[in-house]
């Protein structure tokens, strides 16, 4: 009987050196994409935040506001392949047309997936168990009907915008698309952390998260507010799939959204689910130690780093890094 | 007793409560009839339930094996009210336990293939145990995540680490040393399942009936006034996970040695999913519903194959509809310790009271998950 493992190669390595050789590259990189997990991520947090529920189909908004993003490409006159010279103003342009219809497909998404899934369930007090089965039920029918239609495989890949090196830190090349990333989802954060924290809207949406009956009690309007969350929750996501398109051209895959969702809905619960800190925190941690993972264990075991960081820090701190808020009394 | 009989008028008795009324032998006569047909389905290949795409007797095979699953996951989740997203990763441990010792693809040492099932069982309680330990302490949506997690984390193993041969996978399973498979039919593994499904319902039977039984629904109804009223409720959750998770193995193993092949591809998270509704769709805590939904989810695919462009999207409309016209499954939870209490309850105040607590299978009064 031969020994198990021995004869084995290793299947499993350090590179550390590999791992402070692309420190900084991991960097930015990490930004860039924890960037697009933080805004799916605030998605599942607001929804979490305010009915208490585990939106599994979120993943699906993301990828129909991806599909979106591509077919506006298509319908403005792109073509895979072929690299278009365009005027700063004609890009800006184009983007913010693809902007507006991939959070609007994917807010319609969302608000029609409440309206269908979730409202009748509430309406007949059901167990949040049931709630999660819905859920998944629902993402199951939105992905197979987007197979359906755009067939098995990726679409072809449009790029708007060339990666184009802008300038570096340390030792890292910072491209035109990381620097883009990275600003609007920092810039979308704050627009939603001001219209949750700032707005009337946004203090309806909190009283709800904190107690829905006094909050009825107190003339605000339930239902109204549940619909408003889904919306937020989808047009951030809709966003967020533009800015993935942009990062990964042939995103628009229909099962393209489940390892997304499964990690943007990680790095809302890294950072305390129901805390739109914890989002932004969560996605960013997520991208960066999913980078560094990536140097020093090797690309394969990328996905693993990112569980094993969120069962270590649930561990510790069981409540997420920031813990709850959205229902939390300001004081 | 299910909230839905107490509420209903009380001349109307439900099947439940006319089934605990007959006698046992009476029990005993509708009970083994029905044992023997099950038993003798895949030969009578009756003409209107018979897949005409696949092979009968595997399709029933299939359906045995998510009943199995299911009965394994309605103890973490019907019973004690622990939500775990990531029971495939148990599924899949006993399906390479089972690949490991039988497949030529393998330098382990050769064992006999019924040797691996108790053996792929121990092995799966381990893993029960290392994942329950650090996670059982998080409660309802981050055990959720958490375990999902831990499901992800061992596909992705299974991927990556060589001995277990990733895609390529293990061939030959469950053949002996001169390459015979096991069974040759798939009726017999069908028999087989069958057999160790009546042995689990009878084990699991007596398990919520006796202490541990009362632990587990106390701590699905209140994890908190369990643990003030003195139940060890950390231990017994490890108890519901450990039991959930060797049953799933076993059906992993069995999965592993009807097939003959082992690889990465059949343990992602939508198979979990898959056993999740099945589990739901029959009414979590109930064995006779978990059954049922098994049956549902493993079938309906595989009945209707001429409409696989559209199986999972009728799966998955199907799933909606059914949740919003029967929140509870199609049996409802089984809470005979409530329902005294409840009656109780009825009488004093002449409503039925709401039960609350953290536990996914809560209901609010006000409606919606929360």
């Amino acid at each position: 009987m031969t020994p198990f493992l021995a004869q084995s190669e290793p299947w499993i390595s350090f590179d550390v050196a590999g791992l402070a050789e692309q420190f900084w590259n991991n960097t930015v990189d990490g930004l860039a994409l924890g960037g697009i997990y933080a805004l799916v991520a605030l998605g599942y947090t607001l929804v979490y935040g305010v009915l208490k529920l585990i939106n599994f189909a979120h993943s699906e908004v993301f990828v129909v506001g991806a599909f979106a993003t591509w077919l506006t490409f298509y319908g403005l006159g792109f073509r895979a392949g072929a690299t278009p010279v365009l005027s700063v103003a004609e890009i800006i342009l184009f983007l913010a047309i693809a902007c507006v219809a991939a959070m609007a497909v994917s807010g319609g998404t969302a608000v029609l997936l409440e309206r269908v899934a979730y409202r009748p369930l509430r309406k007949r007090n059901a167990p949040r168990l049931v709630f999660l089965i819905t859920a998944i039920g629902a993402s199951f029918a939105i992905q197979q009907g987007l197979r359906l239609v755009f067939g098995l495989n990726q679409q072809p890949q449009i790029r708007l915008l060339q990666p184009e090196p802008l300038f570096r830190i340390f030792n890292a090349t910072v491209t035109n698309i990381h620097v883009i990333l990275f600003v609007a989802a920092v810039l979308l954060w704050f627009i939603a952390d001001y219209f949750i924290n700032r707005t009337r809207l946004g203090r309806g949406i909190r009283a709800v998260a904190q107690d829905p009956d006094t909050a009825t009690l107190m003339g605000v309007n339930k239902e109204r507010v549940i619909v408003i969350t889904f919306l937020v929750g989808g047009l951030l996501a809709g966003a967020a799939a533009l800015f993935y398109m942009m990062r990964i051209p042939q995103g628009a895959i229909y099962n393209g959204g489940f390892l997304l969702g499964i990690k943007a809905f990680t790095a809302a619960v890294l950072g305390g689910i129901g805390n739109l800190r914890g989002a932004l925190v969560g996605g960013f941690l997520l991208g960066l130690v999913e980078n560094y993972g990536q140097s020093l264990f090797g690309g394969e075991w990328k996905d693993i780093v990112a569980f094993v960081v969120l069962i270590v820090v649930l561990m510790f701190r069981p409540t997420g890094i920031l813990g709850e808020s959205l229902g939390k009394a300001r004081v | 007793m299910t909230t839905q009989t107490v509420s209903a008028p009380p001349k109307r008795r439900s099947v439940r409560e006319q089934w605990n009324n007959l006698s046992r032998p009476a029990q005993w006569g509708i009970l083994v009839p029905l044992v023997v047909l099950i038993y003798f389905l895949p030969v009578l290949n009756p003409p209107l339930i018979a897949t005409t795409g696949t092979d009968f007797p595997t399709a029933m095979f299939d359906v045995a094996r998510y009943a199995l699953v299911a009965i394994g996951l309605n103890v973490v989740v019907g019973q004690a009210g622990l939500l775990d997203l990531g029971y495939v990763g148990f599924f899949a441990v006993g399906a390479y336990v089972a690949a490991l010792f039988t497949s030529p693809n393998s330098s382990l040492h050769h064992l006999p293939y019924l040797w691996t099932l108790p053996l792929a069982m121990a092995v799966t309680m381990i893993f029960g145990v290392i994942l329950g330990t650090p996670t059982l302490r998080l409660r309802g949506d981050y055990l959720a995540i958490v375990t999902l997690g831990f499901g992800e984390i061992i596909r992705l193993v299974a991927d990556n680490v060589g001995p277990l041969r990733g895609q390529s996978g293990f061939e030959r399973v469950g053949t002996d040393a001169n390459g015979t498979p096991f069974f040759a039919n798939a009726t017999a593994w069908y028999w087989l399942t069958v057999t160790i499904i009546i042995a689990i319902l009878l084990l699991v039977g007596n398990l919520e009936r006796s202490r541990v039984g009362r632990a587990w629904v106390s701590i699905r109804e209140d994890e908190d006034v369990a643990e003030i009223m003195g139940v060890p409720v950390f231990r017994f959750k490890i108890w519901a996970f450990v039991i959930g998770a060797a049953i799933g193995g076993l059906s992993g193993a069995l999965y592993a040695g009807k097939l003959g092949f082992v690889n990465n591809q059949s343990f992602d998270v939508v198979t979990s999913m898959l056993f999740l509704a099945a589990v739901v769709l029959g009414g979590a805590g109930n064995k006779v519903g978990v059954l049922l939904g098994a049956a549902v989810v493993a079938y309906l695919p595989l009945r209707f194959v001429q409409l696989a462009e559209y199986n999972y999207l009728i799966f998955g409309i199907a799933l909606i509809v059914l949740m919003i016209f029967r929140p509870q499954g199609l049996l409802g939870a089984r809470q005979r310790l409530l329902a005294r209490g409840r009656q109780a309850y009825r009488r004093l105040l002449g409503r039925g009271e709401q039960i609350s607590g953290e536990s996914a299978l809560e209901t609010h009064p006000n409606g919606g998950p929360r």
